[in-house]
């Protein structure tokens, strides 16, 4: 009897626990190639889950107080599954940069809108929409710095911070050959490494730096953009028709005025920045 | 000060709270299925059946010897290709089962072992079948024996369910993260709150096993 | 994975080789350590006995990501500490209490008799622990300290948190370069269980010879 009441309240337990972090979702299907799958799941289950950033402000942050994600980003890609499937639930998950491929790759998500620059190397694992936004690779340092521009950091013992999987990283040992590069898991590592001095400066879009300096009066940005970053929304190879949808769903928000909405409402007040020269 | 006071504000305390509950979910979850996968693989270990033990007992010895990190990679990466697809969540609970069931199943061998072999031979003289005798006298002693360690086992699990911050599981470690690197003052008082709240959970728990080790031993 | 192992040859070996060194100097300033608070914990004065059980307590019941954090990004603030460097005292701190616990056991089970023995035969408290005790406490506890060493090894891929240049941190780079999920963790899998597997089987080899 009373083994019996210890079972039932340990898998109450259980229970409530996965309900309450919502581990209902977990789907098992073939990891297939058939072509258009992805497009025809989201039209079967009306479900899209897409992959975003949540330590990225502007363009992907999770808000402390609500524990929800929000950014243009998050705001693009509501917005795209509306157009996409209008009966279609947007679930989030949250990525990073080294985690991104793999998970959509796997299936794990259907679509990744996470200030992913499109590039050759990419090309050849997923597939990409047109450009949604303009970036540029950049540069953040502290206040008390006296790095000016990307020039300065080519020199022996210089380091610069940057995170696993972006092609920033890839992109600044060209500029900086003789730098060392420290890669770091996330955003949030990396911003708070720059503050506690583990590099001379941290590497990425100027639109996640300008996020970071946003709230962080102790660093700036500096020596404007070196390199184009055209960031894409990707999807897994073999669905055309997945593509085609979000590239009609982007143009549509562009012609009636969604868009500029959006890019306003995130980029607008930001200083140093120029919402119009990003979101073309 | 202010900064201090500020970071512990009811809205950053519910954030991590939320995640300190994520936290022992995936613990008590992954301890319960390895409890039982690791009994059973123990048991076979300790039965020595032709080939069967040796083959359990060396992928054993394989897992206890990777670093956790990399089976939460791998089971994270690895396992979708063969058309499994889970959440963060699930995929977490299920590397730190297949870890800790490993750790688990060479805890139950050693405590079977510890029991003396006069226990097992009793039984079978009083006419108990070979698995009667495990079931009802060598695994109820072995258990009582194997309190301490299972315990500090459960409390290792605890600790290392903040390596899943890796593949972004929103536990405690990876929501203090989150706070500081939009908050930078907040950055000492999230450290010591982490401090805080992993020392009360294991301590507890350590204090509650030794509590229970001795009510079982007198 | 042969092809990839080799296009990538330099960068597995240089983190095979941070991740030995890390391991090294962490073993050897644990060892140092966790001595140093196991005799705290038992030598005939209170205060010294709190202070051991008090840092014990606290280490043991906090993970090892959060210390090396704290390291890398609050106290890199006053002294300049890099990954590694964070990663491996990071290791050493949270290794020394499980050390400390280890040999503290081991001092524990030498029969009390020897301690009084020693006493009363005119030995101080230190002459009787470093003449009498310790060196039998040391043969108990090389298999526990053993398995300690094997955990160590596999702690160390915290490193990879910190850019610490270890196995760890070289797979998730290689990769991210290669979009290959499976192969690097496989080859860095090898690299940990040519370390790991031969010390354990050793230990347990060392366990059973005791225990006859």
């Amino acid at each position: 009897m009373q083994m019996k009441q210890v079972a039932g309240a340990a898998f109450s337990f259980f229970a409530a626990g996965l309900l309450m972090s919502g581990v209902t979702q977990t789907t098992v299907h073939a990891a297939s190639s058939d072509k258009n799958e992805t497009y025809e799941r989201i039209q079967k289950t009306h479900k899209m889950n897409w992959g975003v950033k949540g330590d990225t402000k502007l363009m992907g942050l999770m808000n402390i107080e609500s524990g929800k994600l929000e950014g243009f980003d998050i705001d693009m890609a509501k917005e795209i599954t509306k157009r996409v499937d209008p009966k279609a639930k947007v679930e989030l998950t949250q990525i990073t940069s080294g985690t991104r491929v793999p998970m959509l790759l796997n299936g794990n998500i259907d679509s990744i809108i996470a200030t992913m620059t499109i590039t050759p190397e990419r090309e050849k694992v997923v597939d990409f929409s047109e450009p949604y936004f303009n970036a540029g690779q950049s540069l953040l340092v502290k206040n008390s710095s006296d790095v000016k521009n990307i020039k300065d950091l080519d020199r022996k013992g210089a380091r610069i911070l940057g995170v696993q999987g972006s092609n920033s990283i890839e992109n600044v040992k060209k500029f900086a050959p003789k730098a060392r590069i420290v890669a770091l898991p996330d955003y949030a590592t990396a911003l708070t490494a720059l503050q506690s001095g583990q590099g001379d400066a941290l590497t990425t879009d100027n639109g996640i730096l300008y996020g970071m300096a946003v709230d962080n009066k102790g660093v700036k940005v500096v020596g404007g953009t070196f390199t184009t970053e055209p960031y894409g929304i990707a999807v897994d190879k073999d669905n055309p028709k997945l593509v085609k949808a979000i590239n009609d769903a982007v143009d549509d928000m562009k012609s009636d005025g969604t868009y500029d909405k959006l890019a306003k409402k995130w980029f607008n007040d930001v200083p140093g920045m120029d919402w119009k020269e990003v979101a073309k | 000060m202010q900064d201090f006071l500020q970071a512990y504000s009811w809205v950053n305390m519910r954030f991590l709270l939320n995640g300190l509950w994520i936290t022992i979910v995936v613990s008590v979850v992954s301890i319960a299925f390895s409890f039982v996968i690791g009994s059973i693989l123990g048991t076979i270990r300790y039965m020595k059946i032709k080939y069967v033990s040796e083959i359990v007992g060396f992928i054993i010895d394989l897992i206890r010897n990777l670093p956790l990190l990399l089976i939460i990679f791998f089971t994270y990466f690895a396992l979708p290709k063969v058309g499994i697809h889970f959440n963060v969540m699930i995929s977490t609970i299920v590397a730190m089962t297949i870890f800790e069931s490993a750790m688990l199943a060479e805890i139950v061998r050693s405590g079977i072992k510890a029991v003396p072999t006069g226990q097992l031979e009793g039984a079978r003289a009083n006419g108990l079948s070979f698995y009667q005798a495990l079931w009802y006298i060598l695994l109820p002693q072995a258990y009582k024996k194997m309190i301490p360690p299972i315990v500090s086992q459960f409390v290792s699990l605890i600790k290392d369910t903040s390596l899943a911050t890796i593949i972004m599981l929103p536990e405690v470690t990876f929501r203090a993260q989150t706070i500081y690197a939009q908050k930078p003052a907040q950055i000492i008082p999230m450290f010591l709150m982490l401090a805080i709240l992993y020392f009360i959970l294991n301590f507890t728990i350590s204090r509650v096993g030794t509590y229970i080790d001795r009510r079982m031993a007198s | 994975m042969w092809s990839l192992f080799t296009s990538h040859a330099s960068e597995f070996l240089t983190g095979f080789g941070w991740t030995i060194l890390s391991s090294v100097i962490a073993l050897i300033g644990s060892t140092i350590l966790g001595l140093g608070f196991a005799l705290l914990q038992i030598v005939p004065n209170r205060w010294a006995n709190l202070v051991g059980k008090i840092y014990i307590e606290i280490v043991r019941n906090i993970p090892l990501l959060v210390i090396t954090m704290f390291f890398y990004v609050v106290v890199a603030n006053i002294f300049k500490l890099n990954g590694f460097i964070s990663g491996t005292i990071g290791l050493t701190l949270y290794t020394s209490a499980f050390i400390a616990e280890t040999i503290r056991a081991g001092i524990n089970a030498v029969d009390s008799g020897q301690y009084e023995g020693g006493r009363a035969n005119g030995m101080s408290w230190w002459e009787t622990m470093r003449y009498i005790v310790l060196p039998q406490a040391i043969h108990l506890v090389i298999p526990p300290l053993g398995n300690q060493f094997v955990n160590l090894i596999k702690n160390s891929s915290v490193l990879a948190f910190v850019a610490g240049l270890d196995l760890m941190y070289q797979a998730n780079m290689i990769s991210q370069l290669t979009f290959d999920t499976f192969n690097p963790y496989i080859i860095v899998a090898i690299f940990y269980l040519m370390l790991t597997m031969p010390l354990s089987y050793y230990m347990r080899y060392l366990e059973e010879k005791n225990a006859h």
